[in-house]
Parts: structure tokens; C-alpha cells; sequence
């Protein structure tokens, strides 16, 4: 049954493609699959979602897709969020709308179906999938150098993704599994001698994708150039694809991932202290936005290392969940700031920093939900990123008893001076675009429309919700939902 | 009982809520809704004192080994705490209604005010660390909301700016002391609260007091981001941009004193005896002690009316952690408790002084009030009074608390805290004697006028409190922790009342009729009328250590890791491109072709290799 959660945004894309109107077909798919994820979210546990076909005999591939566990239903509920905020946002310039929307709901199609699939070869397919209409966007209908950011995110994500490929096919191999399916494969276990290798490609592979130290260079230029709703859903969500890939394979190979956990909090913090202070340094709010997302992924990969640290997630329980939830509450806020920047340039023709100001006096609405996104993403409490960012820390100090503090822990607190550090460049951010005198550029222009406002109200509304009760989300990582926590050993049972 | 101690923060918050989604339009309907709210949750919290009561909480994230919970913890202390902020909060609220009247955005500032109300219910009445830094951030934003009211100012917009920041700063180390008392107390979900700590701490002696004093010294940052002491104090001067109601309430008697009240809630979970054999607890009555003296300094040469207020309140502020800091937060609470009610009245009198005088904020271009605003002055005089500590009134009690604490705990505090209290007699006097006394000296506050009823029943009502709070039984039932004042006669008296002698005789003798300030050219005033030069030397550090090395990251982030490090991996593959590239629409099929090659080469090893 949960094919249809691809089926439908891929039959509608290619529906676009093929001379249905545009824009109302996306809206109806996106719509529909937002609807199912909301309804699915109660039911998920029912049989009915879960299916599996053999396609390939040896090696034994499926075409499976289901809720592998609750951690696969908030991706979904992501992935459908942020598609009918993106696809409502549109934007689509004169005669590009076929490509404009079908790509959008491509790129969803693929996500969705990475994050629901259940055997290995389609999880990386789908992926591979939505990259593809992520390129060719940039490339055609980009902003400003989109030539050349199209073909840096290309270069720096085929490059993770070919080294990502190795470390799976790798791991397969290893685990000696004759399926790949992921219950299969989480059953089998891997020797520890070729653990530490696998690991290392994992890391670098899906570090990649997630725009890990040093390999983040193509994020914030791709973000700036890329039409709005691609922005919104690669920096959402697709992005979000290699840390989910970690989670999920984090069992397989949890002994030899000990070995890099050294480099790996030095790469986090990489993430976070080093481009947080390139962050101060930008001078646009597009880039400004971009690098920030980059920098939010230190402290999941924070959570990351803890867990690494703790050896297993039932050691240390709080890391998985502080990073699912720090990852939907990321993927949500900063598809709302791409989507709420879009219309200020909309208004204002710029996005310098310099070359704006005082537009709050002409557009409060704006001004409001742009500073509800931009305190979300700093972490303010009552909004997600704070219930995740929070449970990040705590998981952080889950194994200090007391004492000299760990490596983890120390690094847990270099983290928390990056709180500092995001406030700083986003309240710059929010003083020089919104409050001051009003300048040229936005002096008279219109507050947001009806239908300009419902993405981010969409978007606001999620970020309220688990951030005012962030049980909301963890709730679905109860009892089953959260096989990873327990041994390889006990994964077979499922 | 329950479902009314919810309320406490269930109505604020709805009213934010109401006023932001639905009534910015009823500029009126907002103002109305914000402060009956807050009567509402006075009478309350009147109730709530009155009776028996017993904490209840929800879950509000669930793990397997943790949860984390909402909790109302109504003691005596978070009772007695509930009634300064309502009561304080009401008047404030009605005192707005009258002082904003003209303002266009009135729905914008009640809806902020109703969500101060919500966070600032929050800190008080949290049951846990996470909880009450929940509601710590959250008072954080709406004191940000507040200063930056009116955000077409430059002034404004910065100093909201530097409000937020300079708290996330104490707050960077409030989380990492939380996070270790957390673990040192044991790591689990009764760890973080505070019934949780004082049952691990209690009897049970076997912790490092080096980690546990790190500990409590990072919980404390959190206090000198909020609380205002130095070397984090600079926010508050500037937050005198926002409304004066708001000073009153957020930056004088409820907010500021927030850090105060989390310390003595901290001190009472792990029992003042643990606490004293602590790595470096020191540090925190000396932090205090330092403060409210260079703030008394910086308040002896500042102009306007609301700056002199707000280097008092600092001052003030200080001697509270002083005290809390020499193992005695019911002297700490004490004062904070009476200062609430006079400084309050001080703000709102300041307030009353400006809506008289359009807006005129320069103390020497006021002068003669006392014949156009006689109740105001009144007012004013008894809430400055109360302030110095004259016999009888509020102040006078809490100081001596603070005083005999000092005296018994550290000679060289005790006679900071005297010479502090010397200090602050001599500039309330100057601003009383230039302001309200002598002759009038702008046109502006020769129109003044006495303001209405609206204004003048808040002041009256904290009159009454200025007057009263400190004594008992009032001050013993009142107050968030229990005190009774016992009179001594002893240094301690002598100290407080021998300065304020000596303070009102120097402020009588330089400023009794002056027509400017004889000590505005001389070398040292200027050092305090320039505070120190502390914020010149900040926004130096921001320029040349943040920006500068912002700058220099983001060039070598650009140049060795953008350009050399993986360029080079880039231009490698630029090679392969430049073959795509022949074909007839170049880089597009480029992107397409390497993509779909590592779904082809997936394919291929998975179908023909194994």
C-alpha cells in the first residue's frame, strides 16, 4: 500500500509532463499524499502498508516499501509536508511550469520512496532518482550562477554517492545476506575487521549528501541558485537522506564505526563552529540561509556521535530520537525560510544584506513568520528544532556520571556555543531585512498574499506543534517503531 | 485546584495567542483581553496562596529512560514568587492601558505583555531544569519583542539585538550547567527536577565539589545573562528603549530578578551546607558585589531619568546575588521582593514623568514637577525612599538582610554593600532634587501636566507596597521565602543609616537647586558617565574578534576547501565534463548522464557481478 505514497506524485509528474495542467495536478498529488501521510500517521502499523516483491532472484532484490519503523513515518510525514508547501508556494516562471512542477513532485517521489523503501537497492535508487530532477532544475531554471552551482552540487554529490555505493555494496557483501532486504541484512552480522572500512565510507558517502565538513562547499551556492521549491525540498528533505541512511545502518556496523569517532566530532564541530562563523560572514540572506543548513546537520551528527559513543541505541536512548526529531524539525524550518526569503526578493528585488531593511513597517506578516521561522532555527523553545536540539544535548551528556567530562561532552559544549553563534548571524539577519527605518527597497511593497502565506503558515504550524509538545513525534518512535535501538541479534525476531 | 493552577499559564498563552492570530485589528478589544487576563490570574494566584496545594505536571517528551516533564511545582516559594509577577504584572498592565493609549501598534505590545506573563509563569513555576530553560528562553523573546516595540528606531532594533544575545551568552553556560548537574546528579528523569536534586543531594555527600562548584557557577551564567550582572550587564541600560511599563515590569521587578529567584531555587534544591563546600561559590557573591558597586557608580552620572533607574536596578540586582551568593537567599529573595514593588513604582513614576513631558527624558530638562504633578512626586519620593533604604519603608528592611549577611559572612563585601547603599542615596537624591525640585527648565515639562486616574492607581497601589512590604507580618507571609525581620542593633544598622545620611547630605549639597551638573567635567565622572567604556570595549571585540575572524574562516573556507581542496576532485571531473560538454546542449545531459551512471553501475554489479 505505501506505494502509492511514490505511485501518486510520479503518475502526476508524469501526468505534467505528458500536457495535464501544471499547477492543479501537483496541488491534487501533493495534496492527496499529505492527506494519506497525515492519516497514515494513525495507522501505520497496520499490515496493509507493508509489501514486498521479489524483482531480482540473485541477488535477492525487492521492490519493498513500508514503515520499516516510526522513524520511516516521520520522514514521510516531512517529505509530504514540505512537497505541498513547496508545489503551494510555486512560483514557476512563464512556460516552465511542466517542468517546474513535474520535477518538484519527482524530486518528492524519490525521497519518499527512499525513506519508505525497505530493501537496499531501491533506498539508493530512489535517492539516485530524485537527485537527478535536483540538478536539472538548478542548471535551467536557477538563479544567478547556476551553471556553476549545478555543476558543483553534481560533482560533490556524485562523488558522495559513488563512494556511498562502495561502502553498501561493501557492506552487503559482508554481511554474506543473500537478500537486501533491510530486515535481512540488520540480521546478518558483519566482521569487525571490515566493519571500520565500511563505516568509513558511510560516513563519507552519506557526509556528503548531508553536507558533512569539509564536503559542504556545494550547499550553500546550490541552495542560493536553485528555484525555490527545489531549495525548500533538498535542503528539507532529500538531504535528510543520508543521516536517516546512518541511523538505519548504524546497527551493522556499530564497532567499527568507534574507530572514527574522533575524526567525526571534529568534522561535526567542523560543521558547526567553522561554517557558523563563515555563516556571520555572509553578506546575502539566500547564502546566509544555505550555510546555516549546513550547520544544523553538526548537531544531528552530534547525536550521531553519541550514540557511536554509547555503542548502541539502547546505551544510550536519547540519540536516535533527538535526531529524528532535530532532523524533521530542520527539514521543516528551513523550507519555510527558503520559501519566506523567495518572497522577499519577490518584493524587494535583492537579497543583499546592505541593500534591505525597516520591512517590517510595509509587510508584518512577512515579518512575523520570517522571525518565527528564524527563531525556530536558532532553537527558541516552543518551536522543533528546540524539543530536538535539546534532547541532542542531552543525549550528549547521557553517559556523564559525574567527573571529567568526555569527549563527547566537550564536544556537546563546543556545540552549544554554536547556539550563540546562529544567533548572531540570524538575528543580524532579521534586524537588517525587517526592523530599522524602512529603506528604498521596501518602502511600499505588499504584505504577504492570502496564498502566499499559506505555505508558511503550513510549515509554522509543525514547527509549533512538536515544538510545544515534541511527545507529538516521539510518540511515533514507541514500542516497535524503534527496532534500531535493540541488538542485531533481536532484529531478526521482526 | 489543578485545572486552576494550569491556568495560571493557559490564559496568558491563549491570550497571546488570541490577540496575534485575530485581534490585531482591535487595537482596543487586545488591550482589554491582555489585562484582564492578568487580573484574572492575579486573583488566582491570591487563591492559590490562600489554600493547599499540590504540584502537578504532564509528560511532555517520553523516552525510554528519560522523560521530561511540564510540572507546576505551587510551593510556598513559586506561590509568594506568582504573586509579585501578577501583582506587579496587573499594574503594569493597567498603568499600559493609559500610557499606550495613542500607541498604533497597542495589539502588538499587549499581545507580547500576555506572553511575557505565560514565560515568566513558566520560570516560576517550573518544576524542572528543562522546563524552567524553556520559559527562561521564552521571557528571553518577549523582552526582545518588547524593547524592539518600536523597531522603525535604530536604537530600538540594536539594543533587542543585543538584549537576546548577551542572554544567550549567560545561557550557553546555563545549558552546560544544567546538563552536568543533570549527570552529576545521577542522569535520570528525576535529575532534572528539583524535588529530584534535593533528594539526591541530600545525605548524600559523595560528589567531587570541583565538578558540582563548576556546576553551579555554569547554572549561574544563565542568572548573569538574565539577572544583568557584570560582565554581562550591558543589556539592560539600552533595554530602556522599549515602553517604561515594560521596564517596570520586565526590566525592574520580574525578569531581571529571574536569575536571582533560579539561583535561590538552585541553593534550596542542593541545601546551602552542600553548597558551601563548593569549588569557587565564592566567585558568585563577589560577581554581585562588583556589579552593584559599578552600577551605583555609572547611576551617579547619567541623565536620563530611565538610565538611572536601570543602573540602580543593576545595582540592586547585584546585592541580590550578593546575598544569595553568601548563602542567604532569604535575605536575596527578601530584597527582591520589596524592590519589586518600589522599583516598579520608580519606573512607572519615570513613565508617568515622560507621558507628562512628551517624551522628555533629560532630567535637567525637567525640574519644579512637585507644582504640576504633586501626586506623581509624592509617589516618586516614597518609592525613593524605599529605595535608599530609609527607616521603616520596604527597603530599609530587605537592605538591612542583605547588610547583616554580609557583615557576618565577608568584611570587605560589607562594607562594598555600605558604601553601595551611600551610592544609591546620593543619585536617587540627585535625579529627585533635579527633576521634581527647583526650577522648571524646558518648555516641554512646563506643560506637564498631572497624569489620569489609570496611571495614578498603579502608582498609588505601589506606594502602599514601597510602604509596607518589608514589615511584618506582611513581609513573613508575603515574601517568597519565609522572613521575619529581626532587629539588631548593631554595624549593620549604623551602616545603612549613616549612609543615608551621608548620601543625601552630598546629593543636598551638589544638586539642591543646581542649574547643571558640577561634576559633569571631571576626569572620573566621565568615566562612570561613560560606564566604564565597557561597551566601547565590546563592540571593539565584536568588530576585530567575531567579524574579523568570521571574515578570514569564510576566505579560507572558500579558497581551500571550496577551491583547492575538492576543486581539484572538480576539475578532474571537469575532464569527463568537457566530453558531455561536445554534445549539443552541454552541461545539462552532463548532470543527467553522471547520475544516471551510478544507477547503471548499480545495476550492473548487481546483475552481473554477484
Amino acid at each position: 500500500m505505501s506505494v502509492i505514497f511514490v505511485l501518486i506524485p510520479l503518475l502526476a509528474a508524469i501526468a505534467i509532463f505528458s500536457g495535464v495542467k501544471a499547477r492543479i495536478t501537483a496541488l491534487i498529488a501533493s495534496g492527496l499524499i499529505l492527506f494519506l501521510g497525515l492519516g497514515s500517521v494513525f495507522c501505520w502499523q497496520a499490515d496493509v502498508w507493508s509489501m514486498s516483491f521479489e524483482v531480482l532472484t540473485t541477488p535477492s532484490i525487492h521492490l519493498a516499501m513500508g514503515f520499516y519503523d516510526g522513524i520511516s513515518v516521520i520522514m514521510l510525514l516531512l517529505s509530504v509536508i514540505v512537497l505541498y508547501a513547496a508545489i503551494l508556494h510555486g512560483g514557476a516562471p512563464e512556460g516552465s511550469e511542466r517542468l517546474w512542477y513535474g520535477s518538484s513532485l519527482l524530486i518528492g517521489a524519490g525521497a519518499i520512496g527512499a525513506f519508505l523503501s525497505t530493501d537496499l537497492f531501491f533506498f539508493y535508487a530512489f535517492h539516485e532518482l530524485a537527485l537527478i530532477p535536483t540538478f536539472l532544475m538548478i542548471g535551467i531554471l536557477g538563479k544567478g550562477e547556476r551553471k556553476e552551482a549545478a555543476w558543483k552540487i553534481t560533482i560533490y554529490l556524485a562523488f558522495g554517492s559513488i563512494v556511498l555505493l562502495a561502502g553498501l555494496l561493501w557492506l552487503v557483501n559482508a554481511s554474506g545476506s543473500e537478500s537486501w532486504l533491510f530486515k535481512d541484512l540488520l540480521a546478518s552480522e558483519i566482521d569487525p575487521s571490515a566493519q571500520k572500512g565500511i563505516a568509513a565510507l558511510l560516513i563519507v558517502g552519506f557526509g556528503t549528501l548531508v553536507s558533512l565538513f569539509p564536503f559542504h562547499s556545494w550547499a550553500a551556492p546550490a541552495y542560493a541558485s536553485a528555484p525555490t521549491p527545489v531549495a525548500m525540498l533538498h535542503a528539507g528533505v532529500l538531504k535528510k537522506f543520508g543521516l536517516y541512511g546512518l541511523i538505519r545502518f548504524y546497527p551493522m556496523v556499530s564497532e567499527g564505526m568507534q574507530d572514527w569517532l574522533g575524526l567525526l566530532i571534529v568534522l561535526l564541530l567542523g560543521n558547526i563552529l567553522w561554517v557558523g562563523f563563515v555563516t556571520i560572514n555572509q553578506k546575502r540572506m539566500d547564502t546566509l540561509l544555505g550555510n546555516s543548513s549546513v550547520m544544523h546537520m553538526g548537531y544531528i551528527f552530534l547525536a550521531f556521535a553519541a550514540l557511536i559513543e554509547a555503542g548502541s541505541a539502547s546505551a544510550n536512548t536519547i540519540a536516535i530520537p533527538a535526531a529524528v526529531v532535530l532532523m524533521f524539525a530542520h527539514g521543516i524550518s528551513i523550507a519555510m525560510l527558503f520559501c519566506l526569503s523567495d518572497s522577499i526578493q519577490k518584493r524587494t528585488n535583492t537579497l543583499e544584506l546592505t541593500e534591505l531593511g525597516g520591512l517590517a513597517k510595509a509587510a508584518p506578516k512577512l515579518a512575523f513568520l520570517f522571525g518565527l521561522a528564524g527563531m525556530a532555527s536558532i532553537g527558541l523553545p516552543g518551536l522543533a528544532n528546540f524539543s530536538g536540539e535539546v534532547l541532542v544535548f542531552l543525549s550528549g551528556f547521557e553517559s556523564y556520571k559525574g567527573g571529567p567530562l568526555g569527549c563527547v561532552q566537550v564536544a556537546t559544549i563546543l556545540a552549544l556555543w554554536g547556539v550563540v553563534i546562529s544567533a548572531v548571524y540570524m538575528l543580524r539577519a532579521f534586524r537588517g531585512t525587517f526592523q530599522g527605518p524602512a529603506v528604498k527597497n521596501s518602502t511600499g511593497v505588499a504584505d504577504l498574499t492570502f496564498m502566499e502565506k499559506m505555505p508558511a503558515m503550513i510549515l509554522a504550524a509543525a514547527l509549533l506543534i512538536v515544538g510545544l509538545y515534541p511527545n507529538s513525534l516521539l510518540s511515533l518512535l514507541e514500542g516497535c517503531g524503534y527496532q534500531v535501538s535493540s541488538d542485531a541479534t533481536e532484529q531478526s525476531d521482526n | 485546584m489543578d485545572t486552576l493552577a494550569w491556568l495560571l499559564l493557559a490564559l496568558p498563552l491563549l491570550s497571546a495567542a488570541t490577540i496575534h492570530l485575530g485581534l490585531k485589528n482591535l487595537q482596543d478589544v487586545s488591550a482589554l483581553l491582555s489585562t484582564a487576563v492578568a487580573g484574572v490570574i492575579l486573583l488566582i494566584t491570591i487563591f492559590l496562596i490562600s489554600s493547599e496545594t499540590t504540584d502537578v505536571s504532564f509528560s511532555w517528551a517520553t523516552l525510554p529512560d528519560i522523560e521530561i516533564e511540564i510540572g507546576l511545582k505551587l510551593d510556598f516559594f513559586a506561590k509568594n514568587m506568582m504573586l509579585v509577577v501578577t501583582g506587579v504584572g496587573f499594574l503594569v498592565h493597567l498603568f499600559s492601558l493609559a500610557y499606550m493609549k495613542e500607541d498604533s501598534a497597542k495589539a502588538r505590545y499587549f499581545g507580547a505583555l500576555s506572553l511575557f506573563m505565560f514565560s515568566m509563569t513558566g520560570i516560576v513555576l517550573a518544576s524542572n531544569f528543562i522546563m524552567m530553560f524553556v520559559f527562561w528562553e521564552l521571557v528571553g523573546l518577549s523582552s526582545f519583542l518588547l524593547i524592539g516595540h518600536w523597531y522603525e528606531k535604530e536604537s530600538a532594533a540594536d539594543a533587542a539585538k543585543k538584549a537576546f544575545l548577551t542572554n544567550r551568552i549567560g545561557d550557553f553556560g546555563f545549558m552546560i550547567g544544567i546538563l552536568m548537574l543533570w549527570g552529576i546528579a545521577g542522569g535520570t528523569s528525576a535529575a532534572l527536577t528539583f524535588d529530584g536534586i534535593s533528594e539526591f543531594f541530600v545525605g548524600k555527600p559523595e560528589y567531587s565539589p570541583f565538578f558540582l562548584g563548576t556546576a553551579v557557577l555554569l547554572i549561574f551564567m544563565g542568572a548573569m545573562g538574565k539577572s544583568a550582572q557584570a560582565p554581562l550587564h550591558v543589556w539592560l541600560p539600552d533595554a530602556m528603549e522599549g515602553p517604561t511599563p515594560v521596564s517596570a515590569l520586565i526590566h525592574a521587578a520580574t525578569m531581571v530578578a529571574a536569575g536571582v529567584f533560579m539561583m535561590a531555587r538552585l541553593y534550596l534544591s542542593i541545601g546551602t551546607e552542600t553548597i558551601e563546600a563548593l569549588w569557587g561559590v565564592n566567585t558568585i557573591a563577589w560577581i554581585g558585589g562588583i556589579t552593584s558597586l559599578l552600577a551605583a557608580l555609572m547611576a551617579t552620572q547619567q541623565d536620563d531619568i530611565k538610565k538611572i533607574l536601570a543602573y540602580s536596578t543593576l545595582s540592586q540586582l547585584g546585592y541580590m546575588v550578593m546575598a544569595v551568593g553568601l548563602l542567604d537567599p532569604n535575605a536575596g529573595m527578601f530584597h527582591l521582593f520589596t524592590h519589586a514593588w518600589f522599583k516598579a513604582l520608580l519606573f512607572l513614576g519615570s513613565g508617568a514623568v515622560i507621558y507628562a513631558c512628551h517624551h522628555e527624558q533629560n532630567i535637567w530638562k525637567m525640574g519644579d514637577l512637585r507644582s504640576k504633578m504633586p501626586i506623581t512626586t509624592v509617589t516618586f519620593f516614597i518609592g525613593t525612599l524605599a529605595l535608599c533604604g530609609f527607616p521603616l519603608t520596604a527597603g530599609f528592611f530587605s537592605k538591612e538582610g542583605i547588610l547583616e549577611a554580609a557583615l557576618h559572612k565577608n568584611m570587605a563585601l560589607f562594607l562594598i554593600a555600605a558604601f553601595v547603599a551611600c551610592l544609591t542615596t546620593f543619585y536617587m537624591f540627585r535625579l529627585f532634587f533635579i527633576a521634581f525640585l527647583g526650577k522648571n527648565r524646558s518648555e516641554k515639562a512646563g506643560h506637564a501636566k498631572e497624569v489620569g486616574a489609570l496611571m495614578l492607581i498603579p502608582l498609588i497601589a505601589l506606594t502602599v507596597m514601597a510602604l509596607f512590604s518589608g514589615w511584618n507580618p506582611i513581609g513573613a507571609k508575603l515574601s517568597p521565602l519565609h522572613n521575619e525581620f529581626q532587629f539588631h542593633f548593631g554595624p549593620a544598622l549604623i551602616a545603612s543609616l549613616l549612609s543615608f545620611a551621608i548620601g543625601a547630605f552630598f546629593a543636598w549639597k551638589l544638586y539642591f537647586n543646581a542649574e547643571k551638573d558640577p561634576l559633569a567635567d571631571h576626569k572620573i565622572a566621565k568615566i562612570f558617565r561613560n560606564k566604564f567604556y565597557v561597551d566601547e570595549f565590546y563592540a571593539k571585540l565584536i568588530t576585530y574578534l567575531q567579524d574579523t575572524v568570521a571574515a578570514i574562516i569564510h576566505f579560507i573556507d572558500e579558497l581551500v576547501i571550496g577551491g583547492l581542496l575538492v576543486g581539484g576532485f572538480s576539475r578532474a571531473a571537469g575532464g569527463v565534463g568537457r566530453i558531455f560538454t561536445r554534445m549539443q546542449s552541454g552541461n545539462l545531459q552532463a548532470y543527467a548522464s553522471l547520475f544516471g551512471l551510478g544507477v547503471i553501475i548499480v545495476i550492473y554489479l548487481t546483475v552481473f557481478v554477484s
